[in-house]
């Protein structure tokens, strides 16, 4: 049968030169093949300077790098496992997947080739990005987490001197910036049913010291998760966040906010230069930016850990190889070369002027927030727990539910999981 | 045509008025987009002409350099081109003896509509197991995997779409052909196929554009210049963190340029067929 | 070329079967191969419950057990409402649109090769250009055509097409119209132009009004591609994906969340090959069931007049 399935499917080839299948290697060299994504934060520029450096220093390996959109990394995660060895090699993932990505057997446990001396060079909050079941999955590399913007202008207009340094003191920032008629509506977020808002969600939850899980099972239905939730929806009806928050992604927020005509935004590291370009922005020059607010006798500072890791997939054949163009990619050397779109995972990174030259304000903001950054649950069914949250909170925000009774809900959906 | 009274072309000409408007007006406005800075894009109020219009954009997409936009954005131009072509003119080969099969042999009617079933399964149910297929020929991200599945979203449609022309097509002249001495295959290219020209020209335009549309499998099945298609190749346009809705906007003017061009031109020839036909009074 | 098999002839009734199978057999070839393999594989793990991991799926025969779920899983059934809701309301307004323009082009007027050429338009804009360019029209704040609708005073202040239950829906209906009612207009008006003129000639002579000519007339000669037409914008509706994909992605609340939608996650998301793929089978067996009443409406539409 198969062979003559091969036949047929075969004959369909003969016009057909340019046939080359991902995972072709010639006989002497190795080839690696390492999936990133369109978004990453660094730029496919970066990512190709820093491979061909390690191609040079190894010679005979060379590394095919695909990019993809970040909404079909996962996917294309998934079906690669359908190619065997010939699949990817190396792949980017993200920190709410190595629970699925490891339990599922996706990719390689790497604890032990993670050198010791690593653990305390590296930031607490980075290596939650690899971390599941007490191993790791990966080396972090993308290192991100969402801050609070600030139209510097706005604040002077309205006598603000300083920015808020608590979600009670943003709502009151917000109400006077309002009340002059500077903005309509002050604060705007991406509350749109994605990923986005699980984002903002959890620095809010981050902020009030709430917990998803407690004794392992769901607990979001109380404490500082029912807070955060409550004030999503209080500042939507004060009308100090923006009312179209809940059909935004990231990229709607930063042109509202570089438009001008927001006061203050929740959003990732990207949007400090980009609202600073006067080509993209009208507001450049006036973009201020410190770590998103704490909550009084709770918290300083919150934080989300939107960071990523690199990983070796379970069929990969060229385990060794692929950890060494991970160790490459990941070291102090290649990450401080390239720190103007991503900060580096090494704390001693931070204090290295290379880095931190002309993007103090942003440093001096992430020297804290990387600090408190706070993870999503790490639970191999996070994606399905993620859909349960976004549709109750959106219920919430729509004025379908109070924040109670749909966190109870999802309480309900959520203890049903595997 | 029988004539009009003069009321009546007032009201045919407003409704293709109003028909043509309908139909420019989102087009204009993504014309617009793709000539605007990404600033004028968010100035309030919204600014219907750019104050300076900004054509880089196209520029870009036209300048081949390794890692460019436009190297990227012409490839998948390519890709989609020929795989479109490629994917109709197999389903066309295979398309029209089935179609003329049903039409002229009835009966086996039921046959379509189990090939209907397979296309009503949604498609991400078959991409997996396809995927391992194509994986195991060493035909991931190649054009010949996508024409192969494309063939078999198209040919249900080309198959049914003529076989309703040929319904259309007396079978007398048929006969009268056969009478002159004429095979099944050239009364089937030469007699049958002229007359029912418009649904073949329909069916044709039809399949290039299901082809040209297709975006989920192309996603999961191609991963580099060799054989990403323009919908994949927009969708990573629209991914960068910073999107250049612009980009987008000139990509999308763009794309839907050759479709219009081939449409334009068979439709002219098909015109052109029609008047040379031999039943058309 | 295929001329070689000159031979073939009207032959006698038992030959015609053979012939009527040859002619079917390239196609048939086709769908075998390259569909047969995945809707097997499909069928499969529809009674299993596998889930995919990375040394490919992990699995045990689960009978009935993935469809007694779904058919008490209330999301699901939330979202076969939606789908349903989508599919008849837009495959409708495409279908009445669609005719109504095919028998105006089919008039005469000035510049009427362009307006046809025109008509390609919106469906030569891939489906992701198209519900990106609609997202950009409706955004709340920077869109065309919340500032169209203030400049022309139809509404007091700018407001959220997307972002409201009901309304998001309807939204991606309009973008979903817009780019495929022009194909049933092109399909209809090539089967218009078909219809012999004399018979209408010849029926205006009689004095048959306007309606009594489209009902006896146009609507026998459009009535086959038509309902080619419907049957396919009918299940390509029902397995709608990527407008909702780019434009909702289910939202806002899942109000956009429609069955394909529903088996993408189940087996993309969450990796339940199992379940996803009895999901998938549930909704083609409803797809089929849309279909089947349709075509013995449509019989009896042909044997009616």
């Amino acid at each position: 049968m198969k062979p003559v399935l091969k036949l047929i499917l075969g004959l369909g080839l003969l016009t057909q030169a340019s046939v080359i299948s991902i995972g072709s290697a010639t006989a002497e060299d190795l080839t690696l093949n390492a999936l990133y994504m369109k978004q990453a934060a660094y730029s496919e520029d970066d990512i190709r300077a820093m491979t061909t450096a390690f191609e040079k220093d190894n010679p005979g390996v060379h590394v095919n790098l695909e990019f993809v959109p970040y909404e079909a990394l996962h996917d294309k995660i998934v079906a690669a496992q359908g190619a065997g060895s010939s699949g990817y090699d190396v792949v980017l993932f993200d920190v709410i997947w190595p629970a699925e990505f490891g339990k599922k057997g996706f990719l390689q446990d790497v604890t032990a080739r993670i050198p010791a001396d690593y653990n305390d060079k590296i930031y607490d909050g980075a290596w939650t990005t690899v971390d599941y079941d007490g191993k790791r999955w990966g080396m972090p590399w993308i290192l991100d987490t969402k801050y609070l913007f600030y139209n510097t202008d706005m604040l002077k207009q309205a006598g603000i001197a300083e920015p808020p340094k608590t979600f009670a003191e943003l709502s009151a920032d917000a109400k006077i910036i309002k009340d002059k008629g500077i903005s309509k509506y002050p604060i705007v977020w991406s509350w749109a049913q994605a990923e986005a808002m699980m984002c903002d969600y959890t620095t809010l939850v981050a902020a009030n010291q709430g917990t998803f899980f407690e004794d392992g099972k769901p607990a979001f239905d109380k404490g500082g998760s029912l807070e955060a939730v409550k004030y999503m929806k209080q500042s939507l009806d004060d009308g100090l966040s923006n009312p179209n928050s809940r059909e935004y992604l990231e990229e709607d927020v930063r042109k509202v906010f570089s438009s001008g005509e927001a006061a203050f935004a929740l959003n990732w590291t990207y949007m400090y230069n980009l609202a600073n370009n006067p080509k993209e922005s009208k507001i450049a020059g006036k973009v201020g930016i410190v770590p998103s607010p704490g909550v009084e006798g709770k918290s300083a500072a919150s934080a989300v850990n939107g960071s990523m890791g690199l990983g070796i997939t379970a069929n990969s054949q060229h385990a060794d190889d692929a950890w060494k163009y991970i160790t490459h990619m990941t070291a102090m050397e290649t990450q401080n070369k390239y720190a103007k779109l991503s900060l580096p995972i090494w704390k001693a990174s931070y204090d290295d002027p290379a880095v931190t030259a002309g993007q103090e304000q942003l440093i001096a903001a992430a020297k804290s927030s990387i600090g408190a950054m706070f993870a999503r649950p790490a639970t191999p069914s996070y994606p399905e727990l993620s859909a349960i949250l976004q549709k109750k909170i959106q219920e919430v925000l729509l004025g379908q539910a109070t924040a109670e009774d749909a966190l109870q809900d999802a309480v309900k959906s959520a203890s049903k999981l595997r | 045509m029988m004539e009009r009274t003069p009321l009546a072309s007032i009201f045919v000409y407003g409704a293709v008025a109003a028909l043509v408007l309908s139909i420019l007006a989102p087009v204009f406005w993504l014309f617009i987009m793709s000539i605007s800075s990404s600033r004028e894009l968010t100035e309030l109020p919204l600014h219907w002409i750019p104050q300076e219009p900004d054509f880089s954009r196209y520029i870009r997409l036209f300048t081949l350099q390794e890692g460019s936009s436009g190297r990227e954005f012409l490839y998948a131009m390519r890709n989609s081109l020929s795989v479109s072509l490629m994917a109709t003119g197999v389903a066309l080969v295979a398309g029209v003896p089935a179609a003329y099969s049903f039409s002229r042999y009835p009966g086996r009617m039921a046959l379509l509509y189990g090939v209907l079933v397979t296309y009503m399964m949604p498609p991400v149910a078959l991409i997996l197991p396809l995927y391992m297929v194509f994986s195991w020929l060493g035909l991931l991200n190649s054009q010949t995997a996508l024409v192969i599945v494309y063939c078999t979203i198209l040919l249900p449609f080309v198959t049914w779409l003529l076989k309703s022309g040929f319904d259309g097509v007396p079978i007398e002249i048929e006969q009268a052909a056969q009478i002159d001495g004429a095979g099944l295959f050239q009364t089937l290219f030469y007699v049958t196929l002229p007359v029912a020209a418009a649904a073949l020209g329909t069916a044709v335009l039809f399949a290039l554009l299901l082809a040209w549309d297709e975006f989920f499998y192309a996603l999961l099945y191609t991963s580099d210049i060799r054989a990403k298609t323009l919908p994949v190749a927009i969708g990573d346009f629209a991914a960068g963190r910073a999107t250049d809705y612009g980009l987008i906007s000139a990509v999308g003017v763009l794309a839907s340029l050759p479709p219009v061009l081939i449409g334009f031109f068979l439709q002219k020839s098909l015109i052109a067929g029609l008047s040379a036909g031999s039943v058309k009074g | 070329m295929l001329f070689a098999a000159k031979s073939y002839n009207f032959a006698a009734t038992g030959s015609r079967e053979r012939i009527a199978w040859l002619f079917l057999l390239p196609m048939l070839a086709i769908m075998a191969v390259v569909t047969g393999f995945p809707l097997l594989n499909t069928l499969w793990l529809a009674f299993t419950d596998a889930s995919l991991t990375g040394r490919g799926y992990d699995w045990n025969w689960s009978g009935l057990e993935n469809f007694a779920y779904l058919i008490d899983d209330k999301n699901f059934r939330v979202a076969l409402g939606y789908t349903f809701y989508f599919t008849i309301v837009s495959v409708a307004i495409e279908m009445v649109l669609g005719v109504l323009v095919a028998l105006l082009l089919n008039q005469d007027f000035f510049g009427r090769t362009l307006v046809r050429t025109l008509m390609i338009l919106p469906w030569a804009l891939p489906t992701i250009v198209n519900a990106m360019m609609w997202r950009l029209i409706y955004n709340p704040e920077f869109g065309s055509l919340n500032a169209l609708l203030l400049q022309f005073g139809l509404i007091d202040f700018y407001r959220s097409w997307l972002g409201v239950p009901g309304t998001a829906m309807n939204m991606v209906i309009l973008a979903d119209v817009w780019k495929n009612y022009p194909l049933i207009a092109l399909i209809v008006l090539g089967a218009l132009q078909t219809i012999p003129k004399d018979l209408y000639e010849a029926a205006a002579i009689d004095g048959a009004s306007p309606w009594k000519r489209f009902w006896h007339i146009t609507l026998p000669g459009i009535l086959g591609p038509f309902s080619v037409a419907l049957i396919l914008r009918t299940i390509e509706a029902f397995k709608v994906f990527d407008i909702i994909y780019v434009m909702t992605r289910g939202g806002p609340a899942d109000t956009t969340k429609t069955a394909s939608f529903f088996v993408y996650q189940e087996s993309f998301s969450y990796l339940r090959a199992g379940s996803g793929a009895a999901y998938a089978v549930a909704v083609t067996l409803l797809s089929a069931m849309l279909i089947t009443i349709y075509i013995i409406a449509l019989r009896k539409t042909e044997h009616a007049p």
